[in-house]
C-alpha cells in the first residue's frame, strides 16, 4: 500500500477555518435523530443501506421458500406442502426475488456508491429517493402481509391470464400480486431517475463521461433501462387488475381481448428485467477486477459499448419466452438472431475481464473469488442461454427444469455471485470493518458447491421431461435421484449463505478497522472515511482521469466556493462536467413518507373498492401541495459567480480555465 | 394520559383490523375442495306453497369463499341452469338477478330448490349434484342480485358477458314474490 | 412432523453423502446424469420420431460446441488467475494494458470465433426448424384435435366422415410411420402439449387454434406432460401416447368409433343405472347411453385405457374405487366431486365402469 490516498477531508483541514467550515457542514447536513428521523431522513448513503438490509431480508424469505420447494420435491409425491401452498411459494419465491430482492438491491448499491463514485454530497432527488424506498417497503410488506393471511398470489411470478384472470383466480390473491407490482416499480423508476440525474448532473468537475467509472457506467444503463421496461409490466399488471375488478376485457378473448397480448407485455419487459438484475453486477465485477488485479481495465470502451449493446438489444429479444405459442415462424426467427446476438457483448465483457486478470498482480481475496465463481457459472448459463435461443431447442427445454437450472445459471451466477462479491468489498465502506477473509472463503466454497449441486442436475432433469412448477411428481418418471441431489446441494447453499449472516454479525463487533481504502482502490469513495461523513465530500475533488485515486497528482484539486451554510452540491455539464450551477439540494422531510401511505392508500384499497383512488387522488394532491410550497424556495446559483476569496489557487483556476 | 390511551386505542385497533382482516381473507381465500359427502341430502319440504321455507338449521359453509364462488358460477352454466334461468335474467325460468324471490332469498331456500325442486318446471337435483357444490351454486345465486360481500364475489368470464360481473351488482333488498301468472300451469 | 422427517431424510442423505471421497461423488454425480441421459419414456434424448431426432442433433451439435467454449474460457481464466507474477496489495500499475498488442489481437479473435459459432448455432437452428414442419405439412395423415381441460386432455380423432370421429382422453392412439395433425385447443386456462420422445412443446391457448406436426418412427409408449403452469394440478396433468403398427392402430379406432356396450350382468345393469341417476351423468359422457355431458373425460371405452386421472392412476378397480370415492385425496382442487355411494351401488357401478371396453 504505497499509494495510500489520504482521505479528502483530512487532506483539506488543516486551518482552522477548514476546521470550522466542517463543523458547520456537519451540522447542515446532520441526519435528523430518532423514529421521526429515520421516515424523513434523505441522507443517500442512509437510504441505500436500507434498501440493502430490507432486500437481503426478503432475499431469506425467498430462500425459505426455495428451501421449502426444495424439501417438497425432494422425494416424489411427497406431501410437505400441498398444492396450493407450493403454488404460492413457488410464486412468492419468483416474486420476491426478481421484484423485492434483484432489483432493489442491485439499485440500493447504486444509490449507495454512486454519488460517492462522481463526487457529490447526495443524489440528485434525495426526497424522491426516499419516496421511492418506502414505496418498495409497502409493497414487500404487502406481498408478505398477504401471504401469511393465506392471500399469497398463486399464479406464478408472471401471472399469465388467463389462469390469473378473474375466472380462474378467484379471491384477491392476485389483485395483491397485481398491485405490488406497481409498488415495487414505482420505487424502481424513483432509483433509475434518481440514479441517471446523479450521473448525468452532479459528477466531479473533470470526470467527463470517457472517466466516469464502469460501476457508474453500469448503473446509468441499468436505469435507463428499468425507465423503458417497468412501465410495460406496470400496464400488464394494471390492465389484469382492471380485468379482474372492473370487468375490463383486455385479455378476454371472447369479447375481442387477447391472451397473448398480456404475455408479449409482460416479457417486454421480463427480459429487460434479466439484464437490469445483471448488468448492475458488470459494474460491481468491473469495480473488482480493477481493484484487485491493480491494474486498469482492459478495453475501457469496448466494455462501454457492450453494456450499451446489452441494453439495446434486451430489449428485442423478449418472444425467445413465447416460442411454443403460436407465432409466426419467421418472426420467432428473428428474435433467435437477436437472442443469439446478446451473447457477444457478453463475450467480450468476459474476454476482457480475462485479459486483465491475464499476467496481472492478483491480490486474491473474497471479492475476486466471487467474481471467479461469477465467470464459471454465468459462461455456463449464457451458453444454455444460447441455446434456449434456438426456436427447435427451446420447444424441447421451454417450461421444464432445465430453464430452471439456466435461469438460476445466470441470476444466481450473474448477479448474486457479484453481489456477494460487492458485499464483501465494500462492506468496508459501509461499516468501517472489514468482512472475515475465513469465513468469506467457507462461503464462498459452499455457496459455490452448492449451487452447482442444486442447478446442475436439473439441466438433466429437464431433458428428462420435468417440466416447471410442478408441486410434484410421480415415482415412475425417474426424476426422484436427481431431485434428491438438488435438495442436498440447497443445504449447502443454505450453509453458505449462513456463513455470510454469521460473517456479517462478527465483523459488525470484531471485524478488523477498514480505515478508508483497505484495497488500494481507485474510485473516489475509498477518498472518504470509512463509513463516509453525511456530507460526503468536505471539498468536491476536480478529477484528472478515469481512475481518480490513481491518476491524481499529488495535490488533489478541489472545488471551492460551496456554501457550507446550505446543502449545496455542484452541477456539471452531461458530457465534460463543467461546472455550471452551485444546487442546493432538499433536506429530510416528512412528505415522502406521507405521499408513499397515499400511494400505499389508492393501491391496496383500491383492491377493494374503486373510492380508494378518489381518496388516493385527494391525499396526494395535499401532500404534493406541502411538499411543493412547504419549504422555502432553493435558490440555485451559477457556478461562476466569483465564490469566496480563498486560496486554492489551482482549484480556482481550474474554474475559471473551463469558462463556456 | 390521553396520548398514552390513544396510542393504546390505536394498537388495539390496528390489531382487530389486523384480525378482521385476517379472518375475511381465511375465508375468503381458502381453497376447498369439496369435502362433503353426497347423498346426504336431508332437506325435506313438505311445503310447496310460495313464500320463505323455515331456514334449516345448517348454513351455507360457503358464502364467504371466493373459490366457491367461482365454482359456483362455473357450475351454474355446466349444470345448464342457463338453459332455463339465462345469465340470470330469466327465460323460462324466473330471473335470478332481480330483488324476487318466490321461495326465499336465504341459502338454505336455494339449497333447497335445487335439492327438491320447484312446481312449474324446476327440476330436483336430489343426488346428482354434490352437497358441497350445491351450497356453490347457492351462494353464486345469492351473488348474482348482490347478497354477497364483494370482495368474495365472482368478476368477469372469460366469455361473452351479458351483465356486469356479480362483485358489481348493487344489493338488491330481497322481496317476497308470488308466481308469475305465465308461469302458472294451469 | 412430516416437514422434520423430510428434513431429517435431506440430513441423513447428506452425511452419507459426505463420507465418501471427493473422487467417488464426482463419478457418482457422473453416472446418475449419463444413465438418466439416454433412455426413458419421457426423455429428449431418446427420440422416437423424425422431429426429436432433429431437434437432439441440435442438441448435441450445441452441447459439444459449447462445452469446447465452456472449457476453453475456464483453462484461459485458470492461465489468468495463476499467471500473476507477484501477489501482494501492490500499488497500482500505471499505464493500461493496450488493447493495440498481442492481448488485444486475441480478444478480437476471440469475439471473431464468438460470433462464428453464434452464426453456425442459428443457421443450422433456422435448418432444423424449417425441417421440422416442411416435410409434414405437405402430407396429410391423421388428424387429431386435443383441447386442455383444468386438468387432463380431450383427444377428438377427426375424420372426413362424421359417423368416424369420436373423443377419448388423456390417451392417444397413433400409427407409427404416419404424420399426425393435432390442433390445440384450451377451454380455460393455457396448457402446453409436450411428448418429449415426439417433438417440442406447443401451447394451447383460449380463444387460439395452434398445431403441430409429428411422426413416431418407432413403436413405442411415449409419456407426455402439461408444460404450462395451469393450476392446482398443473403437476398431474400428463398423457400417453401409444405408437402402434398401423393395423393394430386401425383395430384400436374401430373399437373406439363403437358405441359403449350395453351391460350384460345384472350388477352392470345396476351400475348403469347408479351412473345415469348420479352425478357421474353430469359431466361424463357414454356414448350409447343418455349420458352425454362432456366436462369431464368421455368414458365410453374407459376400461381400454391404461391410466385414469389423466395419467396418474393406473386404470384398476381399487383406483378407480379410490378416484370415485374421493377424488380430491388423490389430485387435490380437480373438478370432479367426491362420490360417497352405498358400497353396493359403488361395487356394481365399478363393475359397470370396468365392462366398458
Amino acid at each position: 500500500m504505497a499509494e495510500r490516498p489520504q482521505s479528502l477531508a483530512e487532506h483539506a483541514a488543516q486551518t482552522d477555518a477548514d476546521r470550522r467550515e466542517i463543523r458547520e457542514l456537519e451540522r447542515v447536513w446532520a441526519r435528523p435523530p430518532g423514529i421521526i428521523g429515520w421516515f424523513t431522513d434523505t441522507d443517500h448513503k442512509a437510504i441505500a443501506l436500507r434498501y440493502v438490509v430490507t432486500a437481503f431480508v426478503f432475499f431469506i424469505l425467498g430462500g425459505i421458500e426455495a428451501a421449502l420447494m426444495r424439501i417438497q420435491l425432494a422425494r416424489p409425491e411427497n406431501h410437505f406442502l400441498s398444492a396450493d401452498l407450493y403454488n404460492q411459494v413457488f410464486t412468492v419465491h419468483g416474486t420476491t426475488m426478481m421484484f423485492l430482492f434483484a432489483v432493489p438491491i442491485m439499485t440500493a448499491l447504486g444509490i449507495y456508491l454512486v454519488p460517492l463514485m462522481v463526487g457529490t454530497r447526495d443524489v440528485a432527488f434525495p426526497r424522491l429517493n426516499n419516496y421511492g424506498y418506502f414505496v418498495y417497503l409497502i409493497g414487500g410488506i404487502l406481498l408478505y402481509v398477504a401471504f401469511f393471511l393465506n392471500t399469497g398470489p398463486d399464479a406464478g411470478w408472471f401471472s399469465y391470464v388467463p389462469l390469473s384472470g378473474p375466472g380462474y383466480s378467484p379471491g384477491k390473491r392476485v389483485d395483491i400480486w397485481a398491485q405490488m407490482i406497481s409498488f415495487t416499480e414505482i420505487s424502481a423508476l424513483c432509483g433509475a431517475v434518481v440514479v441517471i440525474g446523479t450521473v448525468f448532473k452532479m459528477r466531479a468537475p473533470g470526470m467527463s463521461l470517457h472517466r466516469l467509472p464502469l460501476f457508474v457506467w453500469a448503473q446509468l444503463v441499468t436505469s435507463f433501462m428499468i425507465i423503458f421496461a417497468m412501465p410495460a409490466v406496470m400496464l400488464a399488471s394494471s390492465l389484469l387488475a382492471s380485468d379482474r375488478l372492473i370487468d375490463t376485457h383486455f385479455f378476454n378473448p371472447a369479447e375481442g381481448g387477447d391472451a397473448i397480448l398480456y404475455q408479449h407485455m409482460f416479457w417486454f419487459f421480463g427480459h429487460p428485467e434479466v439484464y437490469i438484475i445483471f448488468i448492475p453486477a458488470l459494474g460491481f465485477i468491473s469495480s473488482i477486477v480493477v481493484t484487485f488485479s491493480r491494474r486498469r481495465i482492459f478495453g475501457y470502451t469496448a466494455m462501454v459499448l457492450s453494456l450499451i449493446a446489452t441494453a439495446f438489444l434486451g430489449f428485442g429479444l423478449w418472444v425467445h419466452h413465447m416460442f411454443a405459442t403460436p407465432l409466426p415462424q419467421l418472426g420467432q426467427s428473428f428474435f433467435t438472431a437477436a437472442s443469439m446476438m446478446i451473447a457477444i457483448p457478453s463475450g467480450v465483457q468476459i474476454f476482457c475481464w480475462i485479459a486483465t486478470l491475464w499476467g496481472a498482480k492478483l491480490n486474491v481475496k473474497t471479492p475476486l473469488l466471487f467474481v471467479l465463481g461469477f465467470v464459471a457459472i454465468f459462461v455456463m448459463g449464457g451458453l444454455t442461454g444460447v441455446m434456449l435461443a434456438s426456436v427447435p431447442l427451446n420447444l424441447q427445454i421451454h417450461d421444464t427444469f432445465f430453464v430452471v437450472a439456466h435461469l438460476h445459471y445466470v441470476l444466481i451466477g450473474g448477479a448474486v455471485f457479484p453481489l456477494f462479491g460487492a458485499f464483501y468489498y465494500w462492506f468496508p465502506k459501509w461499516t468501517g470493518r472489514l468482512l472475515s477473509e475465513r469465513l468469506g472463503r467457507w462461503n464462498f466454497a459452499l455457496m459455490f458447491i452448492g449451487f452447482n449441486l442444486v442447478f446442475f442436475p436439473m439441466h438433466q432433469l429437464g431433458l428428462n421431461g420435468m417440466p416447471r412448477r410442478v408441486y410434484t411428481y410421480l415415482p415412475e418418471t425417474g426424476w426422484a435421484n436427481l431431485n434428491l441431489l438438488a435438495s442436498v446441494g440447497a443445504l449447502i447453499l443454505a450453509i453458505g449463505v449462513l456463513f455470510f449472516i454469521v460473517n456479517c454479525f462478527w465483523a459488525r463487533r470484531s471485524g478488523v478497522v477498514a480505515g478508508d481504502n483497505p484495497w488500494g482502490a481507485d474510485t473516489l469513495e475509498w477518498s472518504l472515511a470509512s463509513p463516509p461523513p453525511d456530507y460526503n465530500f468536505f471539498r468536491i475533488p476536480v478529477v484528472e482521469g478515469g481512475y481518480a485515486l490513481w491518476d491524481r497528482s499529488q495535490e488533489i484539486p478541489v472545488v471551492i466556493g460551496l456554501s457550507s451554510t446550505k446543502r449545496e452540491t455542484l452541477v456539471t455539464s452531461v458530457v465534460d462536467a463543467v461546472p455550471e450551477l452551485r444546487y442546493e439540494l432538499p433536506g429530510p422531510s416528512l412528505w415522502p413518507v406521507l405521499l408513499s401511505l397515499a400511494t400505499a392508500e389508492t393501491f391496496i384499497v383500491g383492491i377493494f373498492t374503486a373510492w380508494a383512488f378518489a381518496i388516493g387522488a385527494v391525499l396526494t394532491f395535499a401532500v404534493f401541495i406541502g411538499w411543493f410550497f412547504g419549504d422555502p424556495n432553493y435558490e440555485n446559483v451559477d457556478a461562476k459567480e466569483p465564490p469566496e476569496p480563498r486560496d486554492a489557487a489551482d482549484a480556482l483556476q481550474y474554474l475559471r480555465s473551463e469558462e463556456v | 394520559m390521553y396520548l398514552r390511551n390513544l396510542k393504546l386505542s390505536g394498537t388495539s385497533a390496528a390489531l382487530g383490523m389486523v384480525a378482521v382482516l385476517l379472518l375475511a381473507s381465511c375465508k375468503r381465500e381458502t381453497r376447498n375442495f369439496d369435502p362433503s359427502p353426497m347423498g346426504q341430502q336431508k332437506v325435506v319440504m313438505s311445503d310447496l306453497q310460495p313464500g320463505a321455507t323455515k331456514p334449516s338449521p345448517e348454513r351455507n359453509p360457503v358464502e364467504e369463499n371466493a373459490t366457491a364462488l367461482s365454482d359456483g358460477k362455473r357450475l351454474f352454466s355446466q349444470y345448464n341452469c342457463t338453459g332455463c334461468h339465462a345469465n340470470g335474467g330469466g327465460a323460462i325460468g324466473p330471473a335470478l338477478m332481480d330483488e324476487k324471490w318466490i321461495y326465499g332469498s336465504e341459502p338454505e331456500n336455494i339449497y333447497a330448490t335445487i335439492v327438491e325442486g320447484r312446481p312449474n318446471g324446476m327440476p330436483s337435483f336430489r343426488n346428482k349434484i354434490s352437497d358441497y357444490q350445491i351450497w356453490e351454486l347457492s351462494a353464486y345465486v345469492r351473488s348474482l342480485s348482490g347478497q354477497i360481500r364483494k370482495d368474495v364475489a365472482p368478476g368477469r368470464s372469460d366469455d361473452m358477458n351479458a351483465h356486469p360481473s356479480e362483485q358489481r351488482v348493487e344489493r338488491k333488498t330481497p322481496e317476497q314474490s308470488a308466481i308469475p301468472k305465465a308461469a302458472e300451469q294451469p | 412432523m412430516i416437514a422434520k422427517r423430510q428434513i431429517a431424510q435431506v440430513e441423513s442423505f447428506g452425511r452419507w453423502y459426505f463420507r465418501r471421497a471427493r473422487l467417488r461423488w464426482l463419478v457418482l454425480v457422473a453416472a446418475l446424469l449419463f444413465l438418466n441421459g439416454c433412455g426413458g419414456f419421457q426423455s429428449v434424448l431418446n427420440p422416437g420420431g423424425p422431429q426429436s431426432e432433429h431437434i437432439s442433433r441440435l442438441w448435441w451439435f450445441m452441447l459439444f460446441v459449447s462445452t469446447a467454449v465452456f472449457l476453453l474460457v475456464m483453462i484461459s481464466l485458470w492461465l489468468a488467475v495463476n499467471s500473476r507474477t507477484k501477489p501482494t496489495n501492490s500499488s497500482p500499475e500505471k499505464e493500461t494494458v493496450g488493447t493495440k498488442g498481442r492481448k488485444g489481437l486475441i480478444v478480437i479473435l476471440a469475439t471473431g470465433v464468438t460470433v462464428a459459432i453464434l452464426f453456425a448455432f442459428m443457421v443450422d437452428s433456422f435448418l432444423v426448424g424449417r425441417g421440422l414442419t416442411a416435410e409434414l405439412e405437405r402430407k396429410q395423415g391423421l388428424n387429431i384435435e386435443i383441447t386442455g381441460h383444468q386438468w387432463w386432455w380431450e383427444v377428438r380423432y377427426q375424420d372426413v366422415d362424421a359417423s368416424s370421429i369420436f373423443t377419448t382422453a388423456n390417451e392417444i392412439h397413433i400409427p407409427v410411420g404416419v404424420p399426425v395433425t393435432f390442433s390445440l385447443k384450451a377451454s380455460d386456462v393455457i396448457h402446453s402439449f409436450w411428448v418429449p420422445n415426439l417433438h417440442g412443446k406447443k401451447d394451447l391457448i383460449p380463444g387460439k387454434i395452434s398445431t403441430i406436426w409429428l411422426q413416431a418412427d418407432r413403436p413405442g409408449v411415449y409419456r407426455g406432460q402439461c408444460a404450462e403452469y395451469c393450476g392446482h394440478q398443473h403437476a398431474h396433468m400428463a398423457l400417453w401416447i401409444f405408437a402402434e403398427p398401423l393395423e393394430q392402430f386401425d383395430a384400436w379406432r374401430r373399437a373406439q368409433i363403437q358405441s359403449a356396450v350395453s351391460p350384460a350382468s345384472a350388477s352392470e345393469q345396476k351400475g348403469q343405472q347408479v351412473f345415469l341417476s348420479s352425478a357421474c351423468v353430469m359431466c361424463h359422457a357414454i356414448n350409447g347411453t343418455p349420458a352425454g355431458a362432456n366436462f369431464g373425460p368421455n368414458l365410453t371405452h374407459l376400461a381400454t385405457r391404461k391410466t385414469i386421472a389423466a395419467a396418474t392412476l393406473a386404470n384398476d378397480r381399487s383406483h378407480l374405487q379410490q378416484w370415485v370415492d374421493d377424488s380430491q385425496q388423490v389430485k387435490p382442487g380437480n373438478r370432479m366431486p367426491a362420490n360417497k355411494l352405498r358400497p353396493e351401488d359403488m361395487q356394481a357401478l365399478l363393475d359397470y365402469l370396468q365392462s366398458l371396453k
